[in-house]
């Protein structure tokens, strides 16, 4: 079984260039910069997640349609934010692991590219929904079927973007997958998409709680029964109940893990962030429980503490990138200079090319010019028709009677037709090998 | 040879990226940076003529929000999109290229991601806080002035990305050390900005028109005043479009010469050069006219006249991109890499021991008699498919059906004489990579495609065969000999120095 897959592991030639800053540098660069552009993500699929759930509940209650509609407002802004944060991350990733990151990427690239149309026409559902608001009032099932299909595609495009940066963490998987649809079934790609997605949720959750409870926001305009601190309360509770669901979907995430990425670190950052997320829970449970009026109270507590498990939750992440891939990027390293070595030995002793011709004897004493012509000279001249030069009977009836005018056009072409190509000067023939020429050219019958 | 090569084998690989290239550049040209500033001006002007007791003419200024409401809508959606489109389809077209780059001039994208940053930014608050500003007048002249910072970030994204485009291209900057500033000392750099910037403007305001004139009623005052405004816009800019276009047009020759493409000679670049010379005279004539007729009889101008030109405009600024991807070839890289992916100093080792020995993927690491079809697909793909497809677009068959006539049965022999030498004779082909035997496989690959009609399918659909001399257990031996070769040389060392 390991000898099996020994044999398709593939061990490419890394990037022999050096990196554009010191390792440690893009790493951080990589790591911040993914977790601002996810967070954003995040507020994007969790924003249509629950515009599609309150367009639903408004179908009976007014306050819930203009809930949606508000919330559905927040979609523009987060996803512009998501996709342009979404750059630096992907410019680090090439940076750092090229290799990895563009083979998945092309083994899984028709998914790959169509991430492109899929955004594009999610993002303009969403801005159909938001615009059509006052227009489909009588036809609430259109719109929501609008903002139904915008759901659809924001929940079947994380698939893609895990499966790609979990293939990438597998290079003995390379050999085996064959698309998106085998990659897919890959562990642990089922248990992060469930852990991603409820952190989306438990990310949008505290962002309406933070939006809608701002001084700023005149929330009495638009509701009537629905009060902010009915609202801030469900907001508080999406937000535990998606971090509770995430003691489990985290678990399942760890024991589903191939076994390559694990070290100690690994354990103690991630149960760091987890542990740091329990006194976060705890505050929001009481906030919930208590006072209306004392439901802000620790608000930025809590944001700290989760955003710290966060922030371990990514270096976790990238810690097991980093031990996966460490025994595979040495053996490139390894690949990588031998391949170096013997490229520069053949640079430095290059095998003179011996043209084998294939002399044709019946041609008698032209033979060996027709073989000269057949290898250099046939790619664009022809016996009778222009090719891409004029053909060998206009050579002829240009220089019967001069072939030494000849020999030193085939040496060094001048320009007489303006509409024909520059010919090339054939740098590889020797004054033999155009005395051999011009004497088979001259040969040749009109 | 390093990576799983992605192919689409009826659209033709490089298609895949003009596509989305082409569509973003029309979007950021004609819809941002050519754009905004010309919807700024005009929400300028609703301030300007507006009755004394209001902050702004109303309809005019709700015309205005509208037009920048299309644009907002297309550039955060499409424009955002193929921006990202680009870098997911160069990376799985042409990985090896584009990892390169990224190492050397990781810097220069990162500032230019910074700029966009703020340009996202800027252009969300500038669009959602529009009817808000209309509260005041001092809300409202805030908004226009951010609105004009906004048009100068804009310009300084794509001032930042022209010089990336030349640095790409750029020989000496790619050997010397990495200077992002080298991009801006390239001489296509100046044209290019010298012809993008009115360009973007005549597009921008050909869209406005375009907008202006479905926004509006017929007969209306409304439509008279925007598009005797747009037209106005217009023929300010044309004039320095079109010497922008002729100074960019002068400057490609010398800077594929500077650049080392052999391709200036060809007869397909001096085709699409033609081409260029004709777009460029018919684009700006129409666009011209349109205005000029919108600056003295707006009330005739009907939606139908309108369009032809506005398409022209976009259409105007697509071909330059065309001629530009040709300054580039045979390579990728300049100097350092070919199209095909492999770079010029690997050349000697792959003539002598042939490609497929190197791949890291392919079926077949050596040719024999009883392999040579497979091998010669799997040559192909190495060296040809980045740019040609088997039936499809820009198709190996086709090209040689060109050359030999259609119909006729290709003969290994010509195909293999012709494939060995072409990069004389075809300037913009580089030069083949592998030996002899490879060369042979490839031309009865080809063959074969003449009589079957096969077609290739790309790692994305087909998966990938790791070649032995390329997998754990090779290099396992190689680190083996490599360990031992080291302790070698120690142990010499230390028997030297003890001497």
């Amino acid at each position: 079984m390991i000898s099996f897959l020994q044999v398709t592991t593939p061990v490419p030639r890394a990037i022999p260039l050096e990196l554009p800053l010191p390792e440690w540098l893009l790493v951080t660069l990589l790591i911040v910069s993914f977790l601002l552009h996810i967070i954003f993500v995040n507020l994007m699929i969790g924003g249509t997640v629950l515009t599609l759930w309150c367009q639903i509940r408004g179908l009976k209650d007014p306050d819930y349609h203009n809930l949606a509609h508000e919330i559905s407002r927040t979609i523009t802004v987060n996803k512009s934010l998501a996709v342009v944060l979404g750059v630096a991350p992907l410019l680090s990733i090439s940076a750092l692991y090229a290799t990895y990151f563009y083979s998945a990427a092309s083994l899984t690239g028709g998914m790959w590219i169509a991430i492109i149309p899929m955004v594009t026409v999610a993002f303009l559902l969403t801005y159909l929904n938001k615009y059509t608001w006052n227009v489909l009032d009588k036809n609430k099932p259109l719109s929501i079927a609008i903002i139904a299909t915008a759901t659809a595609l924001f929940l079947f495009i994380p698939f893609i973007f895990l499966v790609n940066i979990n293939l990438m963490l597998f290079p003995e998987k390379w050999g085996t997958v064959s698309g998106f649809f085998s990659a897919l079934l890959l562990p642990n790609v089922f248990p992060r998409y469930l852990h991603f997605i409820c952190a989306s949720m438990a990310v949008t959750g505290l962002f309406i709680f933070w939006y809608m409870g701002r001084k700023s926001y005149p929330f009495e305009d638009y509701f009537e029964k629905l009060t902010r601190y009915d609202v801030k309360k469900k907001a508080y509770s999406l937000t535990l109940a998606a971090s509770v669901a995430q003691f489990i979907m985290g678990p399942l995430v760890m024991l589903t893990l191939p076994t390559k990425g694990f070290s100690w670190q690994l354990i103690v950052t991630i149960l760091s962030g987890a542990a740091i997320a329990l006194p976060a829970m705890w505050l929001m449970w009481k906030a919930i429980n208590g006072k209306p009026e004392n439901i802000d109270r620790h608000f930025g507590k809590i944001v700290v503490a989760l955003s710290i498990t966060v922030i371990f939750m990514g270096s976790g992440r990238h810690l097991y990138r980093a031990t996966s891939l460490e025994p595979h990027q040495k053996m490139m390293a390894a690949q990588t200079a031998e391949f170096e070595r013997l490229s520069k030995e053949a640079r430095e002793n290059p095998v003179a090319e011996k043209e084998d011709l294939k002399i044709d004897s019946t041609l008698g004493p032209v033979a060996k010019g027709a073989a000269i012509f057949q290898v250099n000279c046939s790619i664009c001249h022809k016996e009778k028709e222009k090719l891409v030069g004029p053909p060998m009977t206009e050579m002829v009836s240009i220089y019967a009677n001069n072939k030494d005018g000849l020999k030193q056009w085939i040496k060094a072409p001048g320009k007489k037709r303006p509409d024909y190509p520059q010919m090339p000067a054939l740098s590889q023939l020797t004054d033999d090998d155009r005395e051999q020429l011009a004497n088979y050219i001259l040969s040749i019958k009109k | 040879m390093d990576f799983p090569l992605f192919h689409l084998d009826w659209l033709n690989d490089r298609f895949l990226i003009a596509i989305i290239a082409i569509l973003h550049v029309l979007i950021n040209h004609g819809l941002a940076v050519g754009f905004i500033p010309y919807v700024v001006r005009l929400e300028q002007q609703g301030v300007l003529k507006s009755p004394p007791d209001q902050i702004t003419d109303k309809s005019w200024d709700a015309m205005v929000y509208n037009m920048m409401k299309v644009a907002f809508i297309i550039t955060t959606s499409l424009g955002a999109m193929t921006g990202v489109g680009i870098w997911l389809s160069a990376a799985v077209v042409s990985p090896s290229s584009i990892a390169s780059l990224i190492r050397v001039f990781y810097w220069a994208w990162f500032t230019e991601w910074l700029v966009f940053v703020t340009e996202v930014i800027l252009i969300v608050i500038y669009f959602l806080t529009w009817k808000n500003s209309n509260k005041s007048l001092k809300a409202k002249l805030r908004h226009i002035r951010f609105g004009w910072y906004l048009s100068i970030f804009s310009w300084i994204t794509m001032s930042i990305i022209v010089s990336i485009l030349g640095f790409m291209m750029d020989p000496g900057n790619w050997n010397a050390h990495h200077s992002f500033f080298n991009g801006f000392s390239n001489p296509i750099y100046l044209p290019q900005l010298a012809f993008r910037t009115p360009t973007a403007m005549v597009v921008g305001g050909m869209f406005g028109y375009l907008l202006a004139v479905i926004f509006t009623k017929r007969g209306t005052d409304l439509r008279a005043r925007a598009v005797k405004q747009s037209s106005i816009w217009i023929v300010c800019w044309a004039p320095l479009s079109l010497s922008g276009a002729i100074f960019y047009y002068r400057a490609m020759p010398q800077a594929m010469k500077d650049n080392m493409s052999t391709a200036i000679g060809t007869l397909e670049f001096a085709q699409y050069y033609d081409t260029l010379k004709y777009v460029i005279i018919g684009a700006t004539a129409l666009v011209l006219a349109i205005a000029i007729i919108g600056l003295l009889a707006p009330r005739k101008i009907r939606l139908g006249m309108v369009v032809i030109p506005c398409f022209l405009a976009f259409g105007f600024l697509g071909i330059f991109e065309r001629v530009r991807e040709f300054i580039r070839k045979p390579f990728v890289i300049g100097g350092y890499m070919y199209s095909n992916l492999l770079r010029v100093e690997d050349y000697p080792l792959y003539k002598k021991d042939g490609i497929l020995k190197y791949a890291t993927y392919t079926s077949t690491p050596e040719v024999t008699e009883g392999n040579k079809i497979e091998a010669g697909r799997n040559v192909f793909m190495l060296a040809c498919s980045r740019c040609h497809t088997t039936h499809g677009i820009n198709s190996i068959v086709g090209v040689f059906e060109n050359m030999y006539g259609k119909g006729s049965p290709f003969s290994e022999q010509g195909i293999a004489s012709f494939t060995q030498n072409m990069h004389n004779g075809r300037t913009f082909m580089p030069e083949f990579p592998g030996n002899k035997k490879e060369l042979y496989a490839l031309a009865a690959y080809i063959k074969h495609l003449q009589q079957t009609g096969e077609v290739i399918e790309g790692a994305q659909n087909e998966g990938v065969v790791v070649n032995p001399n390329q997998s754990v257990d090779a290099v396992v031996k190689l680190m083996e000999k490599q360990e031992k070769q080291k302790a070698d040389s120690l142990s010499k060392k230390q028997t030297a120095s003890n001497h």
